[in-house]
């Protein structure tokens, strides 16, 4: 077997224990070949621990600039003897393993068809550092160091990353330089590069590298939310984080110190809700951020804020469910649970974002969207999306653009004699004015209730009323359609009458997938939702294919459910494709799935195009 | 019935407060409740209480949860805006309506079901977060819109209308909110409007958590012998500590001074409390004391009512969050959205 030779092209994979510290140096490693301008997919593979568990970290090196996992590793960096067997099993064929050389390393223990490179990482950090915990953490940025010398990495733009993370810490930075020098240059004199490189390209343009539940914190301070109430939990903890980190950069007041925001960590997620649904009543933009348990723990709210309209913000990082399930997994499984959240005849938008742009995005337009609607409006994020750095586009922001605070009547429209029902359908898209307190001395104060009232707020347990009140509902549900993000939508190639649809994370292998489809002769239109309620194009989309795929990440194919059910399709039309083991999707995956059933279906065409080549970056 | 106001009948004799409102400004449509309830006793003394404040009624949110409690927010301070949440979950959007606007006076209505029983946590952690409030419980130690079941505060040992005895201890609102933190605490009674009203007004005007608990008897489940929570039961059982005057900083009101002790306490905006101590031995500032006192008058059967405890160092939930003086809610969008430039920043940062 032959070594793998590839540029620019390849997976590694880092096998670590988590505590260890290697997470810094594992995301310089990344870093330094996006500022090669080579663009990577980067994936943290984690458990729900906090010391001593296997934890990976995969970053494929991708000139074409493909988002997905490819499947597969050319690299593996062993560093947890634990979980060894499995990780060296992982290499494909002709690939390489890193591992620390301060132990020989017994023969059965490596497999022929792949090639070990040996340091001696124990041992060259026990000689250089005498502080026990430095030579833990060190021994990651040495092997950092003997990467970039395999890897024909400069190493002297790596040290100046290191120069940026430890500016003004001059003694931490001493120490940093020189542990990767200790691996490097250890690495050229007895192992020297292997057959896989980075070789400088400009394909990385003005992205960025970032996570979604931070892009998505930014895009609620851009979106003007003032209040957060949340309740730690995996994966959507970092978003609360990341809006106090952005809130302390953006919202302090200059003059006084004092803060255009609050942020409580609450006692539970009802209590989150609850606040959220409090501030939203009272006119400001607040927001919770959970995952499904906390959804399934905010039913009763979400149920009331729907029929007493008071706009509220919550984002879902999903998570491996039910129950507590895998949660550090990721999965699109709150699709229907959120959509129809809680009692009675309830339905929300939904927004689904495919990336940290979007997350920003349609971070700040959700404010927009519960004020306009008045109604909950939920940011489906992923664990995918939100604990993963992305290479992505930019954010950007025009700066014309004003917030939608959507119907308020305001005191001189009060005081001017406008007539005030805070339930009465003025202009027939269904959203009534409301009114927030303390606007007029004797004008506008209504009474908020769950129970059953008129156009004018008042109590009534009248049939009539009751369902004169829904239907309007329905019809501000029929508006939302217009107003929520519409799909994206691309033909084929080649006319076709096949078409697939996802939505989400799941669009980050898809271009790849599409492309090697199209390399087999299946030739697919497609669609990615960007949100529920499904705009008009959405069915038509479908009534314009005989079959379409819809891929999604959970057993129950629920955005197809949501599809069959909201817009009449007849289910065998739709044909489910799922990935819901946790882990994110692969474009094998997708491509092996399509391919099989396409072909079994008859929709592959009978001649291949042969050689054609897509790039993302194209 | 409720959605039929009361006639606004504006006589010309009727007395008005310092803003020019009658005490008709701050009634709400006719109640709903049975007769006898001393629930519209409670509400009788809100509305006492505001009228005589002169706080604008739309300056107030009033707030509840879930029973026949939290129904009474209809019937009184009807130019309010007005919010009946979810069983037991008041608290939560009270204190997210106090973040959006600190503007505002908040006041949240509740029931010993609602926040002794399901509402257990968020009282716990409304009180220990110290949100600027009045929040009110109307103590019966019932459930009176299912019909008489006994809720977490009744005693042990009483009895339910149908004669079955209760085994559970009895949760003391009281005592937790003590014990957590909240920075005014009273307990009165719905058949003592003297006493109430004062207490009431106290409360608006303090800064932070302000609990009353109110003893309120349910003439439909629980005003029977064997009851610890009746009219008769309490009015023998109930041992005032002090009666309280609220003098607002500019208008000194002067009482007519009863025999004993008086005690003053200055609260955060130079309002004036002045205590008539009917115990000499009890000091409301002392917080220790104030505990040792009822528990050991609870285990004699005693009712002590009055202002139990009172934090003259006020702050509130604002204070810890070191929110801006202007409301959240009228924050403007430059003042909120930092802009492009700031975003190209952060594109930086990231590359």
């Amino acid at each position: 077997m032959r070594p793998l030779e590839r540029t620019n092209d390849f997976v590694v994979k880092f096998a670590n224990v988590n505590g260890s510290g290697s997470a810094s140096a594992n995301g310089l490693f990344a870093k330094a070949i996006l500022r090669m301008g080579v663009p990577v997919a980067a994936r943290n593979i984690f458990p729900s621990n906090i010391q001593g568990m296997p934890t990976w970290y995969e970053v494929r090196v991708v000139e074409d600039g493909w988002r997905g996992r490819r499947g597969g590793v050319d690299l593996m960096v062993a560093m947890n003897p634990e979980t060894w067997k499995a990780d060296l099993a992982e290499v494909e064929p002709g690939g390489y393993l890193l591992h620390d050389a301060t132990k020989p390393l017994a023969a059965d223990r490596m497999r022929a068809d792949v090639t070990a490179v040996g340091v001696p990482l124990t041992a060259l950090c026990h000689e250089a550092f005498s502080d026990a915990r430095q030579r833990q953490l060190f021994k990651n940025i040495v092997y950092l160091g003997s990467l970039a010398s395999l890897l024909s990495i400069d190493p002297e733009l790596v040290e100046a990353m290191l120069a940026e993370q430890y500016r003004g810490k001059a003694p931490l930075l001493e120490a940093n330089r020189q542990a990767f020098r200790l691996g490097f240059d250890w690495t050229r004199e007895h192992a020297g590069p292997i057959g896989l490189r980075v070789e400088r390209r400009d394909r990385v343009g003005d992205r960025i590298f970032v996570d979604g539940n931070s892009a998505a914190a930014l895009g609620a301070v851009y979106g003007g939310a003032t209040v957060c109430a949340w309740y730690p939990i995996t994966p959507s903890t970092s978003l609360a984080e990341a809006f106090m980190r952005y809130c302390r950069k953006f919202r302090v007041d200059k003059a006084t110190g004092k803060h255009r925001y609050a942020i409580v960590q609450a006692e539970d997620e009802l209590a989150s809700i609850g606040m959220v649904v409090g501030a939203g009543w009272n006119g400001a933009r607040a927001f919770t951020a959970t995952s499904g348990p906390g959804i399934s723990l905010m039913q009763e709210f979400i149920g009331l804020a729907y029929f007493a309209e008071i706009p509220a913000v919550l984002f879902d990082v999903q998570r491996g469910s039910p129950s507590t399930g895998m949660p550090t997994k990721t999965q699109q499984a709150d699709v229907l649970s959120a959509a129809y959240a809680s009692h009675g005849d309830t339905k929300h938008p939904l927004l689904f974002p495919e990336d940290p742009t979007e997350a920003f995005e349609m971070g700040a337009q959700a404010f927009d969207l519960a004020d306009r609607l008045q109604t909950p409006v939920f940011v489906m994020l992923e664990l995918d999306i939100g604990m993963q750095d992305w290479l992505t586009a930019p954010f950007r922001w025009d700066d014309s653009r004003a917030l939608d605070r959507g119907k308020v009547m305001s005191a001189e429209e009060l005081e001017a004699g406008r007539d005030f029902g805070r339930y009465l359908d003025v202009d027939g898209d269904g959203i009534a004015c409301r009114t927030l307190p303390g606007t007029h001395p004797r004008r506008g104060a209504y009474f908020t209730r769950g129970t059953s009232k008129d156009r004018y707020a008042r109590y009534t347990e009248e049939g009539p009323a009751y369902v004169d009140n829904m239907q309007r509902l329905l019809r501000k549900f029929e508006t939302a359609k217009s107003l929520v993000p519409g799909p994206v939508i691309e033909r084929a190639a080649q006319p076709t009458r096949a078409g697939i649809v996802w939505y989400g994370s799941t669009g980050a292998p898809m271009a790849e997938s599409l492309a090697a489809l199209e390399g087999q002769g299946i030739h697919l239109d497609r669609m990615r939702v960007r949100a529920f309620p499904f705009a008009d194009a959405i069915p038509e989309f479908v009534a314009a294919h005989d079959r379409v795929f819809v891929v999604e990440q959970n057993r129950d194919a629920q955005l197809r459910a949501l599809l069959v059910n909201e817009c009449g399709i007849a289910p065998d039309k739709l044909i489910a494709v799922l990935h819901y083991d946790g882990n994110p999707l692969t474009a094998r995956f997708i491509t092996s799935e399509i391919g099989e059933k396409a072909r079994a279906l008859g929709i592959a065409s009978r001649m291949p195009v042969e050689g054609r080549q897509k790039s993302a970056a194209d | 019935m409720t959605y039929l106001a009361k006639p606004k009948i504006h006589h010309p004799s009727l007395p008005v407060n310092a803003l020019g409102f009658t005490r008709r400004d701050y009634e709400g449509p006719v109640s709903t409740l049975c007769a006898g309830c001393g629930h519209d006793s409670i509400s009788a003394a809100i509305i006492q209480a505001f009228f005589d404040l002169a706080v604008p009624p739309h300056r107030v949110a009033k707030l509840s949860g879930i029973g026949c409690s939290s129904k009474t927010p209809t019937y009184f301070l009807g130019q309010s805006h007005g919010f009946n949440t979810v069983h037991g979950r008041m608290p939560s959007v009270l204190t997210g309506a106090n973040l959006a606007n600190r503007g505002l006076l908040y006041l949240g209505v509740s029931g010993d079901g609602d926040s002794a029983s399901i509402g257990l946590g968020q009282f716990a952690h409304v009180m220990r977060r110290n949100v600027d409030m009045t929040y009110i419980v109307e103590n019966n130690g019932v459930y009176g819109l299912t019909k008489g079941q006994f809720s977490a505060t009744a005693d042990k040992g009483s009895r339910s209308k149908r004669g079955a005895a209760n085994d559970d201890e009895p949760i003391d609102l009281v005592m937790m909110a003590l014990t957590l933190g909240a920075s005014f605490v009273a307990r009165g009674f719905s058949g003592d409007k003297e006493q109430l009203v004062p207490l009431i007004k106290a409360a608006v005007q303090h800064k932070g958590a302000a609990l009353i608990d109110v003893v309120s008897p349910c003439v439909a489940f629980n005003n029977h012998s064997g009851s610890t929570k009746s009219y008769d039961y309490v009015r023998e059982h109930n041992e005032a500590v002090n009666r309280l005057d609220y003098m607002p900083e500019r208008a000194p009101i002067v009482t007519e001074q009863a025999p004993g002790e008086t005690r003053d306490v200055v609260l955060h905006d130079g309002g004036l409390l002045r205590l008539k101590c009917l115990d000499p031995d009890y000091d409301p500032r002392n917080k220790v004391a104030a505990m040792a006192y009822l528990e050991s008058h609870r285990a004699r059967g005693i009712v002590v009512t009055g202002l139990l405890y009172v934090a003259e160092d006020a702050s509130d939930l604002h204070d810890a969050q070191e929110t801006v003086d202007a409301p959240l809610n009228q924050l403007s969008d430059a003042e909120l959205v930092p802009g492009a430039a700031a975003l190209e920043g952060v594109n930086a940062s990231l590359r």
